[in-house]
């Protein structure tokens, strides 16, 4: 396939698909980590990920409308306020849910599963009818549009680095908290055990309720950064359900290295097939390559002690 | 207890006010001396359908749930808004439609469930409805079953004739072909890469497309031919393969939430389509909402309808739509082809002077719509309509500007011979 190429073309086809693959991992990472500190770290099921994702994009259109029309001098710089507010707005409501309902699901993991899908559809009802079932556009700033130029034909999107970048941030923040931080210990001693975590005067109570409203905020984050690249709808975040979960179970439930590899090894094997064959074959290939692993590793990559 | 008192309460109360409601369009009819053209109703209605001597019931059945709300919505708005003005004009053979609306919610045995209830429990004269072919292929089998009519307004892949549906939206060599030969005669563009979601219409659509490049247009050939899986978001790989290829013209038939990310990337990517040439067959104002309209300016789109169409009838329908739905509201092809459903199926019926559905059904062929937004449009002996084919140009504001259109009316080939 490559006969009627020139070596200068084929060496910027490489460098443009190695970038290709680098963001798709920045994707991946992006949108499965507050699904791993959830899953991974509570061991809940939350099938309402994407709804929080898109709730952050919500809060991103909110944000732009608002400065176009009554700020429009700062609308350059209107991506950065957009993202915090998304991760309050989603970090706020995941607090609120694990208050109303996950909590009392704790001895009853499986239900998660089902009470979290009932979540997805209910919420995704209340933005068809708060935000209209159509899909919405998400203006972003100039500096955000196009593409770096390399050379004269190496173009590397600019929305790809902002991912990349944002990705490495929010990574090293959470490996802060997690395994730095006061707040990190509390919840890895709560996820080896509840009961001692308790008696030695942890507040599990609360540490819970902020670990699910972190997941839900990053997922947020991850949201509003979508709007870059992908739709904004009542049912967007169902686009992402199903890598976001491939992702963390393929990396191993509870590892934070886990999913981080996962993402790696499946966005570059996707990327990689998705140029040599077509994108649908390039899926099959992917899916089927994990399934197999995972039926000679069901506990994924990199496995920890989970709460049982 | 106390609540189903109250509930009792209130509905005897509902009760007596729609009764008195019934009351009023017959007093206010009586007088009328129209009143004594109006056809009996043992005349036209033979088999049981749900006309009475003022009223004619009609099915609206879209999904206004589900991951197909974002498109079907369109329809229904241009649907009921041509059911208000048909009303408003007095109706159908002395009758007013009355509508009954129907939920798909996205899923194809659920329109087929509601099809049924509708034509068996509520008899509906007709069917507004279905969008994806998934949909229609689900109902077809009640259609036929239990004899009703459908207006189905998308655009589709063809290969389907039915007595009992009416397709008011293009099949695809209608929408294609002269698409493809203009942007060969009027670019001289000879290389076509094509990019679509991996589904049944996509798939007909690129494979008559495909054969008419290689077969009818001299010294074109295709270079690339792409399927990602229905909501995938992410295309780098295949804009690559773009930048690698060089093709003279992206054509894309790529659908949902996929369109704004495939639109968002090839921007990213550098590509920049008042240079590059792209032509689109499933682009419609409606989906430039949300890829908005920065990302796709300068990209052409191969359809029959643009919300800035330049004729004395759509500078009628666009303004009732957005008094009727507001302001912001964009209109797109299918929404339009929507829009025709209630009025093709009005004038067939004052034709064959009855709602009978196999009277519809044989008086269809030959009704012409001298009043639609496209212009004039005929229903031809296969059901599908004789229409015009239109490129447009996506334009910075989310509108096209129209380019080119045929000079003649392209007739409907649902099975066209030599590209299957």
């Amino acid at each position: 396939m490559f006969g009627d190429y020139s070596i200068g073309d084929l060496g910027s086809i490489f460098v443009m698909q190695g970038f290709a693959g680098l963001i798709l991992f920045s994707v991946y990472v992006l949108m499965a980590l507050g699904l791993a500190i959830i899953f991974g770290q509570m061991g809940v099921i939350n099938m309402a990920h994407g709804e929080f994702m898109i709730l952050g994009a919500y809060v991103t259109w909110m944000t732009s409308n608002f400065f176009q029309a009554y700020l429009p001098g700062l609308f350059a710089g209107y991506f950065f306020l957009a993202m915090i507010l998304a991760f309050i707005v989603s970090g706020a409501l995941g607090m609120l849910v694990e208050w109303a309902l996950i909590r009392h699901l704790y001895k009853r993991p499986l239900d998660t599963l089902l009470a979290t899908w009932g979540l997805s559809l209910i919420l995704q009802q209340a933005y068809r009818s708060i935000f209209g079932a159509r899909e919405v556009g998400v203006e972003l700033p100039q500096w955000m549009l196009g593409s770096l130029n390399l050379s004269d034909s190496i173009q590397i999107p600019i929305n790809g680095i902002f991912v990349m970048t944002l990705t490495l941030l929010i990574t090293a923040v959470v490996g802060y908290l997690m395994y730095k931080s006061r707040w990190g210990r509390q919840v890895r001693a709560v996820v080896q055990n509840r009961i001692m975590a308790g008696a030695v005067g942890i507040n599990t109570e609360k540490v819970d309720r902020y670990t699910f409203g972190l997941g839900c905020g990053i997922a947020g984050i991850a949201g509003s950064a979508f709007t870059m690249i992908g739709s904004t709808g009542p049912t967007s975040g169902q686009l992402y359900i199903v890598d976001t979960f491939l992702v963390v179970v393929f990396g191993g439930a509870a590892s934070l290295l886990g999913t981080i590899a996962s993402a790696f090894s499946i966005s570059q094997t996707q990327s990689t097939l998705e140029f040599f064959l077509s994108g649908s074959m390039a899926k099959v290939i992917t899916l089927l390559a994990v399934v197999g692993i995972l039926m000679l590793r069901p506990q994924g990559l990199f496995a920890l002690k989970v709460r049982k | 207890m106390s609540d189903e008192n109250k509930q009792g309460l209130q509905s005897a109360f509902r009760r007596k006010l729609l009764m008195g409601m019934a009351a009023i369009p017959a007093l206010t009819m009586l007088p009328r001396p129209s009143f004594a053209d109006t056809p009996a109703t043992s005349a036209i209605n033979t088999t049981g359908l749900a006309v009475t001597d003022t009223e004619v019931t009609v099915g609206i059945l879209h999904s206004a749930t589900g991951t197909m709300a974002i498109s079907e919505t369109g329809s229904i708005e241009s649907e009921k808004l041509a059911i208000a003005q048909i009303n408003e004009a007095g109706g159908i053979l002395g009758r007013k439609i009355k509508i009954i609306q129907e939920d798909g919610a996205s899923d194809w045995p659920t329109f087929a469930e509601k099809a049924k209830k509708l034509l068996v429990n509520d008899k509906v004269a007709a069917i507004m409805g279905c969008w994806t072919s998934a949909s229609r292929k689900a109902v077809l089998p009640v259609l036929e079953q239990y004899n009703g009519m459908l207006y189905y307004p998308t655009f589709y892949e063809g290969l389907e004739q039915s007595k009992n549906v009416i397709y008011t939206g293009q099949e695809a060599t209608q929408q294609i072909l002269a698409g493809l030969n203009w942007i060969n005669k009027e670019h001289g563009a000879k290389t076509f890469f094509f990019v679509g979601s991996d589904y049944i219409w996509p798939r007909t659509s690129n494979k008559i497309a495909r054969k008419h490049v290689e077969q009818h247009l001299t010294g074109c050939k295709v270079v690339g031919e792409e399927y990602y899986p229905l909501g995938n978001t992410q295309f780098n790989s295949v804009i690559n393969k773009i930048k690698l290829t060089k093709p003279d013209v992206i054509f894309t038939d790529v659908v949902g939430g996929s369109n704004v990310a495939f639109y968002k990337q090839l921007k990213a990517a550098g590509i920049d389509l008042s240079k590059q040439l792209l032509l689109t067959i499933s682009v419609t104002e409606d989906e430039i909402d949300g890829i908005g309209g920065e990302n796709i300016a300068g990209a052409y789109a191969c359809m029959k309808y643009f919300q800035s169409l330049d004729n004395p009838n759509n500078k009628l329908f666009v303004p009732a739509f957005k008094k009727m739905w507001g302001e912001k509201t964009v209109i797109g092809d299918v929404t339009q082809a929507a829009y025709l459903g209630p009025w093709l199926w009005k004038l067939t019926a004052e034709k064959a002077g009855s709602f009978d559905v196999d009277k519809i059904a044989a008086a269809s062929p030959g009704i012409e719509f001298k009043g639609a937004p496209e212009g004039y449009v005929r229903i031809h002996e296969n059901h599908h309509l004789w229409s015009k084919t239109r490129v447009g140009r996506a334009k910075l504001d989310g509108q096209f500007e129209l380019v080119f259109e045929t000079k003649d009316l392209v007739e409907p080939d649902p099975f066209p011979k030599g590209y299957q």
